[in-house]
């Protein structure tokens, strides 16, 4: 009756769903991250200003993700959520408390502090959630017969801690080469020194996370070194982007730390999908499995085909309309 | 450690979906209210309506933002709490929810930055377009949350194949047998609950004489909604009642508190249902009256509620006192709405202080009768998560614990707290601030960011200095 493959297509939507969020959420939690880091509190006004405008539109993604996956792939909804309870509560938590202080910070003087440390934790407690949630995803779930089966806490393992703060790392790496394009002066010079350091960190945690992978996962381990030698393409896209990144920092290009932090995400994030693939539900489950019926696919596909470029193109109109440096001392309040 | 995660879990999800429905009930009646502010502002020119749609856009964007923030976690309710029931039915919920964040986003995306940030940027026709396409935006965001309760109320057009749902008529499963009931009764309660907070917030100005002239043509008008809305709930109510002794007859009975299934059924006004020993301990009722109100005949037979067995019956007293709670409140607007016709009959309903601050302290009754009802429906559901067909208990995440459960219980709670009362204190603060221009140069600086909240200048806290250096910056 239908003629092309649902559960590709939607692999492919919530695959797209998943890095625009991890992307776009990422630089704006990374500051947030660095919040405290900051050299003064006029840097930590640029900070903010940076992304204000455009965060919630960030946050989207995530939401529309969530809705999709009920949607979409039910299986990944049913098994992920009670197998990541705590995490996921945590993560909520440390969003809205982070939304909210959005909002307050600049319309507060004497509460200030409250607002910074609301919007410092909570970016930074999110942020670990969604890093402990790939190592996680990399680890597999207990689940027999379509129903999780694992304990509380059994996503919080020595490995997920450390992915956990690998993606600390990492959204802030994504932060500091953001503020790089976005500020000027002795904010800007300040992104410059750290982002060397975050980099190294984060392929410090990358190169752990490599070796460690095989042994947390035996099908990685069987893909990653007996078939497909095209996967290597990924890392070594991820290496050539870090070097890159390396050099325009040095270099004191504003532009170009940004997109290759960027590209540094999506090599790695491809490499993950390829590591995988078609599992969705590691270790048994693939996309098939953890499909809808297909007239349900259907019938969401026709709604966010239609909504996807309204929200694509509204989120490239804002990001225009918001281009260019942040000065010191101007901007929203 | 004895902990029921199925009783966490209930009380759980009620609580998050009770405090996450105070903000939409009131945004979707505001923003029609709004609209038409616009529409009056573009048909006349009067400058007192401008006033007054910017001020209720400003109160709007901050209750709006609040929504948005409190309803991300219903999204992961879902999953968390109730894995074996969104597994099972998200053949169907999983579009329709979807659809609902789809539509919210399209409106959010396209039409709620102009209505917000655009007052002075686009022409006036299009900026009353936008706040209609707002208005109808919430409408039909809410379309789809009630589709979704309303199937699980009266489940339709599906099959169960395996343990799970699959639609085979979408017509049937979306427009199921209580939705249209259920839809236009939320729809007049958004509107009563608009009205009675403007004609409230209104009336609370009136008393300190500020902007007397938009606020009196603001109370004016809600007293005249309120007073058509008011009586047309308890007829839309009646109908839903009807349809849901149709459809869910143990329901109505815990209504009524009716035990048994009997003819010259009388309407309770007070009764301590005992659940334990099936009857009442104690009962003041009128004669026959639910008979004649359910059936309309004395003679006519009203479900009890031993009909099904004890372990399929919902807990009575909560829906008994919740119903009679909700009606109650029902009655005072329709009083309320009267004695404004009353006054305005004797000339007297702008310069009655009495009757004034009784419409500020009416501002909550519409919340805690939505509330009520809410409880109504769903504890009157109870035991059954899709009626008839699949159990809370069976609708659980196996994997839970009692102390999981808990833990995330009070972290809501917590989370809650703070967000509202940062929020209904900031919002006190918008309301008190009424309809003061915002320095022109202030709201240049604040038109960078596109976000609901900030569609409010308002200060968060008392800071002199704040308020002097924004006037000269």
């Amino acid at each position: 009756m239908i003629p092309f493959d649902l559960a590709i297509i939607w692999a492919g939507i919530i695959g797209f769903g998943i890095i625009m969020y991890v992307l776009m959420d990422g630089f704006d939690l990374g500051l947030g991250i660095l919040y405290p880091f900051a050299p003064d509190e006029e840097s930590r006004d640029v900070m903010m200003n940076s992304v204000a405008p455009v965060w919630d539109g960030n946050e989207t993604w995530l939401v529309l993700g969530g809705a999709g996956l009920l949607g979409a792939f039910p299986l990944v909804y049913s098994v992920f959520l009670p197998a990541l309870y705590i995490g996921v509560f945590l993560m909520l938590a440390g969003l809205i408390f982070r939304g909210i202080s959005f909002e307050f910070r600049f319309k507060s003087k004497k509460n200030r502090h409250w607002w910074n440390r609301a919007f410092c934790w909570g970016s930074a407690v999110a942020t670990f959630a969604q890093g402990a949630v790939v190592g996680a995803y990399i680890q597999g779930f207990a689940v027999e017969d379509f129903v999780y089966v694992g304990g509380p806490l059994d996503w919080l393992t020595p490995f997920t801690v450390l992915t956990g703060l690998g993606m600390m790392a990492g959204y802030s790496l994504l932060g500091a080469t953001w503020l790089i394009l976005k500020s000027e002066g002795h904010v800007q010079q300040w992104a410059y020194r750290i982002t060397p350091k975050l980099l190294l960190a984060v392929l410090g945690v990358f190169a752990i996370v490599s070796l460690w992978t095989p042994l947390v996962s035996l099908d990685v381990r069987e893909r990653w070194l007996s078939q497909l030698h095209l996967i290597w393409v990924f890392p070594i896209l991820a290496m050539v982007c870090s070097a890159i990144l390396y050099r325009s920092v040095k270099r004191q290009q504003e532009g170009q730390p940004f997109f290759m932090a960027l590209g540094l995400f999506i090599f790695t994030y491809l490499g993950l999908i390829a590591s995988k693939w078609p599992v969705i539900v590691p270790p048994d489950y693939t996309i098939w499995d953890a499909s809808s019926a297909p007239e349900s696919q259907l019938f969401l596909l026709i709604g966010v085909l239609f909504v996807i470029p309204i929200v694509l193109a509204y989120t490239i109109w804002t990001y225009w309309v918001f281009r260019g440096k942040v000065k010191v001392g101007e901007g929203y309040h | 450690m004895d902990l029921d995660p199925l009783l966490l879990s209930r009380l759980q999800f009620a609580f998050v979906v009770s405090f996450h429905a105070i903000f939409p009930v009131f945004t979707i009646g505001l923003a029609s209210y709004i609209a038409v502010l616009h529409g009056l502002f573009y048909k006349t020119e009067n400058p007192a309506w401008d006033r007054l749609a910017l001020f209720w856009t400003k109160v709007f964007a901050v209750v709006f933002g609040m929504g948005v923030v409190s309803g991300i976690v219903m999204s992961f309710q879902f999953g968390t709490n109730w894995s074996n029931f969104s597994y099972a039915t998200a053949n169907f919920l999983g579009p329709v929810l979807s659809y609902e964040v789809v539509t919210a986003f399209f409106l959010e995306a396209a039409f709620l930055g102009v209505l917000l940030f655009g007052r002075n940027k686009v022409p006036e026709g299009v900026h009353l377009f936008a706040a209609i396409m707002v208005a109808i935006g919430t409408f039909i965001s809410s379309f789809w949350i009630l589709s979704a309760n309303s199937w699980m109320q009266t489940p339709a057009g599906f099959d169960v194949i395996d343990g799970r749902f699959h639609i085979v008529s979408w017509m049937d499963a979306i427009f199921n047998p209580s939705f249209w009931y259920r839809f236009t009764h939320m729809a007049l309660a958004s509107f009563l609950t608009g009205g009675f907070v403007v004609a409230g917030v209104s009336a609370w100005f009136l008393l300190r004489k500020r902007d007397v002239e938009a606020n009196k043509k603001a109370l004016s008008m809600c007293l005249w909604l309120l007073l058509i809305l008011a009586p047309a709930q308890a007829v839309v109510g009646d109908f839903h009642g009807l349809n849901t002794l149709e459809h869910q007859p143990t329901k109505v009975a815990a209504m009524e508190g009716n035990w048994e299934t009997s003819t010259h059924v009388p309407l309770l006004l007070f009764a301590i249902p005992d659940q334990e020993n099936q009857r009442n301990l104690f009962e003041i009722g009128i004669p026959n009256l639910a008979s004649i109100v359910l059936t309309h005949s004395a003679e006519g037979e009203v479900p009890g509620i031993n009909a099904v067995p004890e372990d399929e019956q919902p807990p009575v007293a909560i829906v008994f006192w919740s119903f009679r709670i909700m009606v109650g409140l029902g009655f005072l607007m329709i009083g309320v709405a009267l004695a404004g016709l009353f006054l305005r009959r004797k000339g007297r309903v702008y310069d009655s202080p009495l009757f004034h601050k009784v419409l500020v302290g009416m501002i909550v009754s519409p919340f805690v009768a939505v509330l009520a009802g809410w409880i109504v429906t769903e504890a009157g559901r109870a035991p059954w998560l899709v009626y008839g067909v699949m159990s809370h208990a069976e609708g659980l995440t196996p994997s839970l614990t009692g102390g999981m459960a808990l833990f995330t219980l009070i972290g809501y709670i917590g989370v809650y707290s703070v967000v509202f009362l940062v929020g209904l204190y900031y919002l006190t603060r918008v309301v008190r601030d009424g309809m003061l221009e915002a320095p022109a140069d202030i709201e240049g600086e604040v038109e960078r960011a596109k976000r609901p909240l900030s569609a409010a200048h308002t200060p968060f806290d008392d800071d002199k200095d704040n308020h002097i250096e924004g006037a000269n910056a």
